[in-house]
């Protein structure tokens, strides 16, 4: 195992860059995640790492090796492809053993290596098959193995999970967290799917048209998004998010829109510097901690209710506003009351985000320091 | 009812065309599978009576004849072998590789191509192989066909390979596979289907040739059976109608077989492993 690091990466493809000036390290044993919609640049990196894009300019180490220039063969890496790459030309047994092949091994002590680890992703019935006669969660198992049958300084993961369907998608990311855990590899993947990156990543690096927006652990991606883009990315159904007008009066930051209702809030350095140049911020709450309003007006927020979706355990209750601005809240159906019109939506004051109007979080009260 | 009626009658009419116009161009099939067998084959079909070998026998005293059809093995399999192996590589490295400008020079050389081996050319492809030194040999013809099938068959390849998945190659590179292992152990067979297509093209076009082989040739004991084949024309320049049915079927019998071998042992398909 070994870390990896970017100094000062970029990567441009003619006119276009795709990734800018990346710098995150990625300890000894660290599982991290890149997200990011497509296109932002997180195949790019994880590629550069494998070795097969050449950064444009900067440096790629792994450990202490600089492996910027080096060809893919000599980087100690495994890497899982999204399209799994099995070659259609060998059974199991010759697709997994393949790197040990390249290494030199002897027939015997390959297949036997690769059988070991076949059994233990559950394969070890079908090494004498070829990868069309098997499906599609037993493909992406035999190219994780090929990926596993070596001893590798890291391990690469381009969206391997992103062809399975729901179910199996599960189970092979369960799988995935507890062989981390098992081996503590180092491991770096590349998804677009937020709740993949929340399960697996001990750090995720949230992506954004080349540029690494937040890199931390996925709570605090969850709990502090650095960004209005974060705040919409990470969570599902995505973080709410509403313009709303602010400014200092006795001593308290009150916030204003058509519907919105909050008790003032303390104001916080960055708050009052962002409000210098002007007044309109975004405030974000998270649908899971948005409920049916009971009492009072106080942290509430209105609109006419325009969806209701019953998912089981939790409904799904949207809000669209006057200004055509949809708010929705995940409810417990336990705690569900017949709906219908003019419905408000309560929050907690803790639970509420605010972003200045570039869209960067405002630190509020308790997480200034 | 009618409606019925008619669909029924248009199903009837349709199916009398069809077997019409198979029936036309089984014939001439038909006169090719039963004149070598037929002892006073003429024009005409006619079933073989008496069914005899006799036609053969006679073919098989004709020594240049038999001395052709080996000429145009050694010829075929000698241009096959180029263009295949010339094919594979530059296609694969025209494919994968970010040559700039890739792209016009297969056009170019597309374009240029059935100039190359066409009947236009043949002045100064004689007068260049008469400057080598090498008419009247195999290799000449052998390198003739070569680099007019080439492009080609790079065309063919070219675009063959473009739809492979280059996760294939970089999985095993990263792997621990060498460009040159990765070509040999995973990139070759994944396009061996594509080759073969174009072996086989390549094989038909240089066994049916007549023009180049003709025009680069000059000792009768290196003629190809294109040419062979005329030694079965009286002096008078009319067929001999029964030896060259003979002669035919077993000059078509090299191509019929590699076309079942192939589809044999490789098959005319592509196989999956890339999951999309």
């Amino acid at each position: 195992m070994a870390s990896v690091s970017f100094d000062s990466v970029t990567k441009k493809f003619g006119d276009f860059t795709a990734v800018s000036d990346l710098g995150i390290g990625i300890g000894d044993g660290e599982f991290v995640c890149l997200l990011g919609p497509s296109g932002c640049g997180k195949t790019t990196t994880l590629r550069m790492i494998a070795g097969l894009e050449t950064p444009t300019s900067g440096r790629v180490r792994i450990g202490d090796r600089d492996v910027t220039f080096m060809h893919p063969k000599d980087r100690k890496i495994s890497m899982v492809f999204q399209d799994y790459a099995l070659y259609p030309h060998m059974n199991l047994a010759d697709n997994i053993a393949y790197p040990l092949k390249v290494r030199g091994e002897s027939k015997e002590k390959r297949h036997a290596r690769a059988r070991e680890v076949a059994d233990v992703l559950k394969i070890g019935q079908l090494l004498e098959r070829m990868p069309s006669q098997i499906s599609g969660g037993q493909q992406q198992r035999t190219s994780l193995a090929r990926a596993l049958v070596y001893p590798s300084d890291v391990y690469l993961f381009d969206e391997p999970l992103s062809n399975l369907d729901a179910k199996l998608r599960l189970e092979a990311r369960g799988f995935l967290n507890h062989l981390q855990r098992d081996m503590g590899m180092t491991a770096v993947y590349v998804t677009h799917d937020q709740a993949e990156a929340m399960a697996l990543a001990t750090r995720v690096a949230v992506m954004d048209a080349g540029v690494v927006v937040q890199y931390a652990p996925p709570l605090e991606v969850y709990r502090r998004p650095a960004t209005t883009f974060v705040a919409n990315f990470v969570g599902n159904p995505p973080m709410n998010l509403l313009p709303v007008e602010a400014m200092i009066a006795d001593g308290a930051l009150h916030l204003r829109a058509d519907g919105l209702a909050t008790s003032p809030l303390k104001v916080t350095r960055a708050a009052a510097k962002a409000l210098e140049g002007g007044k309109s911020l975004t405030l974000g709450v998270r649908p899971e901690h948005l409920s049916i309003a009971s009492g009072g007006e106080e942290n509430t927020i209105a609109g006419q209710l325009f969806a209701n979706e019953n998912m089981g355990p939790e409904a799904l209750v949207t809000l669209e506003r006057e200004d055509a601005a949809r708010f929705t809240a995940r409810i417990f159906t336990d705690e569900m009351v017949a709906l219908e019109g003019r419905v408000r939506l309560g929050f907690a004051a803790d639970h509420i985000h605010l972003f200045d109007g570039e869209g960067l979080r405002l630190p509020l009260d308790g997480e200034e320091g | 009812m009618t409606r019925y009626l008619s669909l029924y009658f248009t199903r009837i009419g349709f199916s009398v065309a069809t077997a019409v116009l198979g029936a036309v161009f089984a014939l001439p099939l038909i006169w090719f599978v039963f004149a070598p067998f037929n002892p006073r084959a003429e024009l005409g079909l006619a079933v073989p009576d008496p069914f005899s070998l006799a036609n053969f026998e006679t073919v098989f005293q004709n020594a240049f004849a038999l001395r052709g059809l080996w000429n145009s093995l050694i010829q075929s399999v000698g241009g096959v072998v180029l263009v295949g192996a010339g094919a594979t590589l530059a296609s694969y490295a025209l494919s994968r590789s970010p040559i700039r400008g890739k792209n016009v020079v297969t056009y170019i050389l597309l374009l240029f191509s059935s100039v190359v081996s066409g009947s236009a050319a043949m002045v100064p492809i004689f007068l260049i192989v008469n400057g080598m030194g090498l008419i009247d040999t195999h290799i000449a013809v052998i390198l003739v066909f070569a680099g007019g099938l080439l492009p080609t068959a790079m065309f063919i390849l070219r675009d063959f390979i473009d739809g492979i998945p280059k996760s294939y190659e970089e999985s095993a590179m990263v792997a621990g596979a060498s460009p040159v292992q990765a070509f040999f152990d995973v990139a070759l067979p994944v396009i061996r289907p594509g080759v073969v297509v174009v072996v086989v093209w390549a094989f038909v076009n240089i066994w049916g040739s007549f023009l180049i082989p003709f025009i680069l040739l000059r000792s009768s004991e290196k003629m190809p059976a294109s040419v062979a084949i005329y030694s079965f024309y009286s002096e008078a320049g009319t067929p001999i109608v029964t030896l060259l049915a003979a002669y035919s079927l077993l000059y078509s019998l090299p191509v019929i077989v590699l076309y079942l071998f192939v589809s044999w042992k490789f098959g005319f398909r592509f196989f999956g492993g890339i999951k999309a």
